[in-house]
């Protein structure tokens, strides 16, 4: 459906976009994670064609932009990460407007315009001046202005930064939905745990390069731990020797505080029945076994040696 | 094609009515302006009064030669009289409130018929002035010498001071004895014969006029006439200023236009723009057409308030001033692009393209004609497209000239045009950066 084939694109001495490859198969929702000036906008503008790529190209169904008007744009529905609206404009007149860029008019565009509208919930601030609107309602309209034309491939450049919770899950419902009717789509964000819940597989890029192209699980099997088992000891610490615990096989770290035994294991099956197995043996009683996974911040720093927020 | 383009073009129309301060801007400030300018500088023609001269008359004589000279001052449609005291008036005119006090002394009327004859004792007419309004004060001595003259010889040879001044004139010219005998006799006989003719003047009386009943008076007069292409066209200060006016706040509206689309791209709009099936030409051929519309309708608003409310009419070729009119709209438009091309942010490019607009509107003549222009200013001009705008509409409205003078106008308008139009296509930034 979507190819980014080796992407390059610099401003001046800044390398924006250094190589970046990968493809979305129809129907496929991708998460393109990175840090702040990871080059994400720089790729979206680049696959839009609002920008031409120093270098690599960008198939659509297997074949490059034409031109400006390449009737191939209509595929794609861009969600810019700035409010790209006009404030002075009612919210039905702002699509009404974007539709008839793309050629629709009539009763089709007044169809168009309503379901859009319905879906982001608007369509009772349909005559509100979008000036009028709060962050979240912006947020949802500017989303709602991409789907006019029917588009099979959403771009979308982090759709939800800066919104509250409740218009954060309005704006995830309406992803889900389209992500049911068939949609594919390009999620970019810095947030993991966005990407964990909406994304079939996670393109992490960083300093303009791919780090990782891979499914959740995969990203985690990447980790050196996949789990960790919090084992709650029935007498604190009596007598247990981290060295010792460390030593036990298919165990890759292990400390305790106030109680409670944290145990990294890269295998579940192999570590969990063997950690376990051991403290019986050596009569180290517990009374509670949980295991959880590292998040994707984890995989991020894992992958970089940086915290995706603050890098 | 048509549907996008007209999408485009609406949604610019509707912007822009929709900001007040645009419209503001664009239709009550020119119209404002121009009235102001078009009122201090001469209105329109002949036919606003110029501002009269405020003048103060001290009669300090009240005889009837002074009572008809204060008369015939205020008749005077460039005077503005006002009967004074002498204190009262020199402390006006040290004010400023009046620009000239005239001081009519006692026995003014007297003396001045006996002098009218003789050479010696001549009453003094005392005029203050404000120092600042010299060329007043020697306008209205010109006006006071011509009243003097005319009341004092009507009063000569018509009225009773005029009798009693003769009488007492021969009996001294009688007793004189530095006279020489001749000049004596000449004198004698001028005077006598002056006396008959009053004295049949007073018989005549009812009856009618003599040939001498309005005195002397000046042996000619003026016809003023401002100098224009057509013969009874006036040059109308009106009609410059809204010319001028017009040009400075279109182009202001083209910055704007140039302005919003760098207000697109830094909110993201551009992105929305670029990333539909449309041409740049289409993208931008909009944007022109749209800019060119608006700068219609403030033409077409600005030039029918004035000639509605201040009388302004286009005394030359109507289709003239249209293509004027069209030739400026393209004109703005393609500045409005050249602003969008070169600038960089909406904050810095506003400043700087103001003030450039603010230059070639004064060397386009729009804030004082062009024509009080030193001549190598007006020769350098001639490069600048707004001249040609100003000389277009003021060729088309005051000036009253056929359609083949808008036709140079016109085309140096559209040769700025493809200028303007082809440094901001090729220096355009098409990539929606970021
Ligand atoms: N117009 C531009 N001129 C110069 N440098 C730019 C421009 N746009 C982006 N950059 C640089 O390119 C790099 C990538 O920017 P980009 O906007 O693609 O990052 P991003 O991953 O979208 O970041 P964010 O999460 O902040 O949106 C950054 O270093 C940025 O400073
Ligand atoms: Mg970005």
């Amino acid at each position: 459906m979507l190819e980014v084939k080796d992407l390059r694109k610099s401003y001046g001495s800044t390398v924006a976009v250094d190589g970046v490859t990968f493809r979305i198969a129809k129907g496929e929702t991708v998460g393109l994670l990175g840090p702040n000036g990871a080059g994400k906008t720089t790729t979206v503008s680049m696959i839009a064609g609002l920008l031409r790529p120093d270098s690599g190209e960008v198939l659509i169904e297997g074949r490059p932009l034409g031109g400006d008007s390449d009737p191939i744009k209509r595929r794609i529905g861009l969600v810019p990460q700035d409010i790209a609206l006009f404030d002075e404009l009612p919210a039905r007149d702002n699509l009404e407007f974007f539709g008839a860029l793309y050629r629709l008019d009539g009763a089709q565009l007044k169809r168009v315009t309503s379901e859009a509208l319905d879906l982001v919930g608007l369509a009772d601030k349909a005559r509100e001046k979008v000036r009028n609107f709060s962050g979240g309602m912006k947020r949802r309209l500017n989303l709602a202005a991409a789907l006019l034309h029917d588009p099979d491939i959403l771009l979308l450049d982090e759709p939800t930064v800066g919104v509250d919770p409740q218009s954060r899950n309005a704006i995830f419902d309406n992803l889900e939905t389209l992500k049911k009717r068939g949609k594919t789509l390009l999620y970019t964000t810095h947030y993991m745990e966005e990407a964990e819940r909406l994304c079939d597989r996670l393109v992490v890029i960083d300093h303009g390069k791919v780090i990782a192209d891979d499914t959740l699980h995969g990203l985690y099997r990447l980790l050196p731990v996949t789990n960790i088992l919090s084992i709650e000891l029935e007498t604190a610490n009596g007598g247990l020797r981290l060295e010792d615990v460390r030593a036990v096989s298919g165990v890759r770290s292990a400390e305790v505080a106030e109680g409670v035994l944290r145990v990294g294991v890269h295998d579940l099956s192999t570590g969990a029945p063997g950690i376990l197995q051991w403290l019986a043996d050596t009569g180290h009683l517990y009374t509670h076994v949980a295991s959880e996974r590292p998040d994707l911040e984890t995989v991020f720093l894992n992958l970089t040696g940086r915290s995706l927020r603050d890098s | 094609m048509m549907i996008p383009l007209v999408a485009l073009i609406r949604k610019d129309l509707r912007l822009f009515l929709s900001d007040r301060r645009a419209v503001i801007m664009s239709f009550v400030a020119p119209i404002m302006i121009a009235a102001f300018f078009g009122y201090i500088f001469g209105g329109n023609g002949g036919k606003t009064e110029t501002s009269r001269i405020a003048v103060l008359v001290v009669d300090q004589d009240t005889s009837a030669i002074s009572r008809a000279i204060f008369a015939d001052l205020a008749a005077n449609k460039s005077l503005d009289v006002k009967a004074s005291e002498p204190d009262p008036a020199r402390e006006a005119v040290r004010k400023g409130t009046a620009t000239v006090a005239v001081v009519l002394p006692k026995d003014f009327g007297a003396s001045a018929g006996r002098a009218f004859f003789r050479t010696e004792n001549k009453p003094e007419i005392a005029l203050l002035y404000d120092p600042s309004h010299s060329a007043e004060q020697g306008m209205v001595q010109g006006i006071l010498t011509g009243s003097v003259m005319q009341v004092v010889s009507r009063e000569m040879f018509n009225g009773t001071t005029g009798q009693a001044v003769v009488r007492e004139s021969l009996s001294q010219i009688d007793r004189s004895s530095g006279l020489a005998p001749a000049d004596k006799r000449s004198l004698h006989d001028l005077l006598q014969s002056v006396e008959q003719w009053n004295e049949r003047a007073q018989a005549a009386g009812a009856s009618g006029q003599t040939g001498l009943s309005t005195g002397l008076t000046v042996p000619y007069r003026i016809r003023e006439e401002a100098v224009t292409a057509r013969t009874g066209v006036q040059y109308n200060g009106y009609a410059h200023s809204f010319g001028g006016m017009s040009v400075q706040f279109i182009l202001f509206m083209g910055i704007d236009v140039g302005i919003g689309v760098l207000l697109q791209r830094q909110r993201g709009l551009w992105k929305r723009l670029r990333a539909a099936p449309i041409s740049r030409g289409l993208l931008l051929g909009s944007r022109a057409i749209s800019a060119a519309m608006i700068s219609m309708l403030i033409l077409l608003v600005v030039f029918g308030v004035a000639r509605i409310v201040f009388g302004v009419r286009i005394e030359g070729s109507m289709p003239g001033f249209l293509g004027v009119c069209v030739a400026f709209s393209l004109m703005t438009a393609a500045f409005g692009l050249l602003v969008a091309a070169l600038g960089k942010t909406p904050e810095a490019t506003r400043g700087l393209s103001i003030f450039v607009t603010l230059i070639l509107v004064m060397l386009g003549g729009a804030w004082v004609p062009a024509f009080i222009f030193p001549q190598w200013l007006q020769t350098v001009t001639m490069f600048v497209p707004t001249r040609w705008a100003m000389d277009g509409f003021d060729a088309m409205t005051w000036r009253g000239l056929g359609f083949s003078a808008a036709i140079g106008p016109i085309a140096a308008l559209l040769g700025s045009t493809a200028v303007f139009g082809a440094l901001a296509v090729s220096r355009f930034r098409w990539e929606a950066e970021g």
